[in-house]
């Protein structure tokens, strides 16, 4: 009998959370006893949560290999399974079966924390994203916030694994990473602080409902980034966030040219694994939040197209970041670490605060009546933040003296 | 979990080494780093020690010899046509250049005369060399910038087709063990000369495509320009040559001042940098790719039918008589050198080469202080060194 209820239950979640319909776990949770009801709720929560990531990070290893083969000129992957779709499942039992070393005269316990501190914080940003209209883990009022406080924890665990390893290039990596991770974490928050302003709230439920409405006959969704304080917003998100989850342009603490793999150099094995892990964790966490900061969240581009369930568009949108990503990490070239600092503090972080003026003055011309006010907005904040950019991305290349060079020929 | 090992742990890991500030006081301490030999980009079994002050470079010593092979003494216990093949494995980039070279001193020696299809094949050959080896550079360098492979899969797209046309010739890829003293091997399979012209005339606009997409980038300007200056006068000093001088601004190009084999014949200028900077000395190879397809365009014109070995030329009992000679080359790296010195048996009696990867990195101390290690590694690549060489 209560067996019939459990499995009613399990089935009721799934339907309910398919076809996108509140309350998805209620009749689950009535089978068991209600002292017991808090935890089973929040396994029931955990694990969609960590099974549906850790699926992804296969996938977007994958894609990656494949993705880079394609810019690259080659093929990647293909021998494992049909085009070599069981490419990550090889990749993950190889890590598992290495040898898992640890320096001699590294700091055992400190080396074996790290990892684990590592992954903690990059698993509990994604307790506050929301995926879907009714799929929201915690639902926090103070969630951005939340988010900030854990993804800033993960710098302490970039320096424990470079410290504890007791190798030079370990040491070398984690202090470009402390000092590129705390510069850009300024130019990321202050670019969020923008639509918390005009939002005015710090909850992620809030801040997607207010992008909920649909301009011009439900084909302009209301979205922050179709703003000139969003796109710039967005624009400074994206690049901080690349930083933050130390791609490439911005992998300096494991250049891999320069410094073998910085913080990762002495680690190997299941541990090795779990760092990269909580690298692409960190990248979908970070994806997830812009999403939900400035691409609506889960709500669709075109109203009509509001009944595909709402999860897909949050997936949809996370993964075009994705591939962004990758298509950035297989074009540039990687910066110089004190290049890169004085793009954080000299430029990233000027126009990211000179983008909270221009969201508060469209916030204040919100009340303009006279026609063509919505025009006029938009070009008085495109100008607002496209002129300093222009004459400050123009003083600041003229100070580096690059110029345009010629050549002799001697015959 | 945590073993306990036999051995002691030292005292000290770090080679701590004070940092001394101008009055005497102690301003913190200095990091030694070992910088290879198993490091990603160091292209070989090369050591850096590098003296790190913070991320500045304070002192630099490059540690060579780890792929020894005895390659000149080997070359005084054979005859001179056995040392051939050896040859290929000096620059295993560029081992058409490497046998030219041989050949060149080896013909001087014996007073042998090419004839005009072989001068032809070798300037051919010479030059698709040229063009290898400078696509890889390029590659490698952008590579240590950290692009991840992009720009070096594209270098090695083109670079395939003209290893497709040394394997037709000479039957191998990369060893092609093809010149002879006093010609060529083989003469040109049937064809080769349109795969080549195909080939030849593609180049230019890979080369478009490849200074489209990177020598206006900005972050690649701004990570080579002002790095690793060589300046014209330490760069004579140090008898650097190749495109790592002529970026310092000398005009010295061994094709041009020697005028070996017939390139009298040929029009092509020479590109000379004014900076002596990472940044000049990857144009000056992209230019000198350029000059390299002219050449090519020319000899593929006009390359003669005839014989490719002079007639007077023997390989069994190859004695030359007593004597000595030094043949050089414009290699693809710099100046390429083969001393000999015959007693008039079948060996040499002294076997010398002058590589000019050992000689370009010399320098590598006087670029590399004052900067950062971010830049160590790509001035490195900019010398363009082949450890096969330096360490022969």
């Amino acid at each position: 009998m209560i067996i019939g209820e459990f499995f009613r239950g399990l089935f009721l979640m799934i339907w309910r959370v398919a076809t996108d319909q509140p309350e998805a776990k209620a009749d689950l949770l009535a089978v068991f006893p209600p002292s017991a009801r808090p935890v089973i709720s929040a396994v029931l929560t955990v694990s969609p949560i960590i099974g549906i990531f850790a699926t992804l990070f296969a996938l977007t290893t994958l894609l990656e290999r494949k993705g880079l083969g394609r810019i690259q000129n080659r093929l990647g992957p293909n021998r494992v399974g049909p085009f070599g779709i069981l490419q990550p499942v090889a990749d993950g039992l190889k890590m598992l079966t290495k040898e898992d070393i640890i320096p001699r005269s590294a700091d055992a316990l400190v080396h074996f924390l790290a990892p684990v501190v590592l992954a903690v914080p990059t698993i509990l940003a994604f307790a506050v994203l929301p995926y879907g209209r009714n799929l929201v883990p915690v639902d926090m009022d103070a969630g951005i916030l939340f988010f900030f406080a854990v993804g800033a924890s993960t710098e302490l665990a970039i320096f424990m694994a470079g410290w504890s390893s007791r190798n030079k290039y370990s040491l070398l990596g984690a202090m470009r990473a402390i000092a590129q991770m705390i510069s850009y974490e300024i130019p990321l928050i202050i670019s969020s602080v923008s639509v918390i302003m005009i939002a005015g709230s710090l909850s992620p439920v809030e801040i997607i409902a207010q992008q909920g409405r649909y301009l011009a006959g439900g084909f302009v969704p209301h979205w922050f980034v179709l703003t000139p304080w969003g796109l710039a917003g967005f624009i400074m998100f994206l690049i901080a966030s690349l930083a933050e989850s130390n791609r490439s342009p911005f992998d300096i603490p494991e250049a891999e040219s320069e410094l073998i793999a910085g913080h990762l150099t002495e680690y190997s094995g299941f541990k090795y694994a779990l760092f990269f892990m909580a690298e692409y964790f960190g990248m979908f966490a970070v994806s997830g939040l812009a999403v939900t900061l400035f691409l609506g969240g889960w709500h669709a581009p075109f109203e009509f197209l509001e009944i595909v369930p709402s999860y897909v568009w949050f997936f949809a949108k996370l993964m075009g970041l994705v591939c962004l990503f990758i298509w950035v990490r297989g074009t540039v070239p990687r910066l110089r670490v004190d290049q890169l600092l004085n793009f954080a503090w000299k430029f990233m972080l000027p126009l990211s605060l000179l983008n909270l003026v221009v969201a508060a003055v469209w916030h204040f011309t919100a009340a303009w009546e006279f026609p063509g006010a919505g025009l006029g907005r938009w070009l008085l904040g495109a100008v607002m933040i496209g002129v300093p950019y222009v004459w400050l991305g123009r003083a600041l290349s003229g100070s580096k003296k690059i110029t345009q060079r010629t050549y002799r020929f001697a015959d | 979990m945590f073993m306990e090992t036999a051995i002691d742990t030292p005292e000290s890991k770090y080679e701590i080494l004070p940092k001394t500030l101008s009055n005497g006081e102690m301003d913190g301490e200095l990091l030694e780093v070992a910088m290879g030999p198993q490091h990603p980009s160091t292209h070989g079994v090369f050591r850096m020690d590098v003296v790190l002050d913070g991320e500045k470079v304070v002192k630099l010593k490059p540690v060579f010899g780890y792929l020894h092979r005895n390659h000149e003494k080997i070359a005084e216990n054979t005859t001179y046509l056995a040392s051939m093949p050896y040859t290929d494995r000096l620059d295993y980039l560029c081992s058409m250049t490497n046998n030219w070279a041989y050949a060149l001193s080896v013909e001087k020696l014996a007073g042998l005369q090419p004839p005009e299809r072989a001068e032809y094949i070798r300037i051919i050959t010479g030059e698709l060399t040229r063009l290898v080896n400078h696509t890889c550079l390029v590659g490698f360098l952008l590579q240590d910038m950290g692009a991840l492979g992009t720009p070096l899969m594209y270098a090695f797209r083109e670079r395939e087709m003209i290893l497709d046309l040394f394997e037709s010739l000479s039957g191998s890829r990369m060893m092609c063990n093809y010149m002879r003293f006093g010609g060529c091997r083989v003469d040109l399979p049937a064809g080769w000369l349109e795969q080549a012209k195909r080939a030849v005339d593609s180049y230019s606009g890979f080369l478009d495509e490849f200074e489209k997409l990177l020598t206006e980038n900005e972050i690649l300007v701004a990570r080579t320009q002002g790095i690793g200056v060589l300046p014209p006068d330490l760069a004579v000093n140090a008898s650097i040559t190749g495109p790592m001088l002529r970026a310092s601004g000398v005009n010295y190009d061994i094709r041009k001042v020697d005028k070996y084999g017939i390139y009298d014949r040929f029009e092509f200028r020479v590109p000379l940098g004014d900076h002596g900077d990472v940044y000049d000395r990857y144009m000056i190879r992209l230019l000198e790719m350029r000059e390299s397809v002219k050449i090519l365009n020319q000899a593929l014109r006009d390359i003669p039918a005839g014989p490719i070995v002079d007639p007077k030329a023997k390989l069994r009992g190859f004695r030359p008589k007593v004597g000595e000679a030094y043949g050089r080359i414009e290699g693809p790296k710099g100046e390429l050198g083969f001393y000999l010195i015959s007693d008039g048996t079948p060996n040499p009696y002294r076997y010398r080469v002058r590589p000019p990867s050992l000689i370009n990195l010399t320098v590598l101390e006087d670029m590399c202080l004052g900067q950062d290690v971010a830049d160590v590694v790509i001035i490195l690549g900019s010398v363009d060194i082949v450890l096969g060489e330096v360490d022969r």
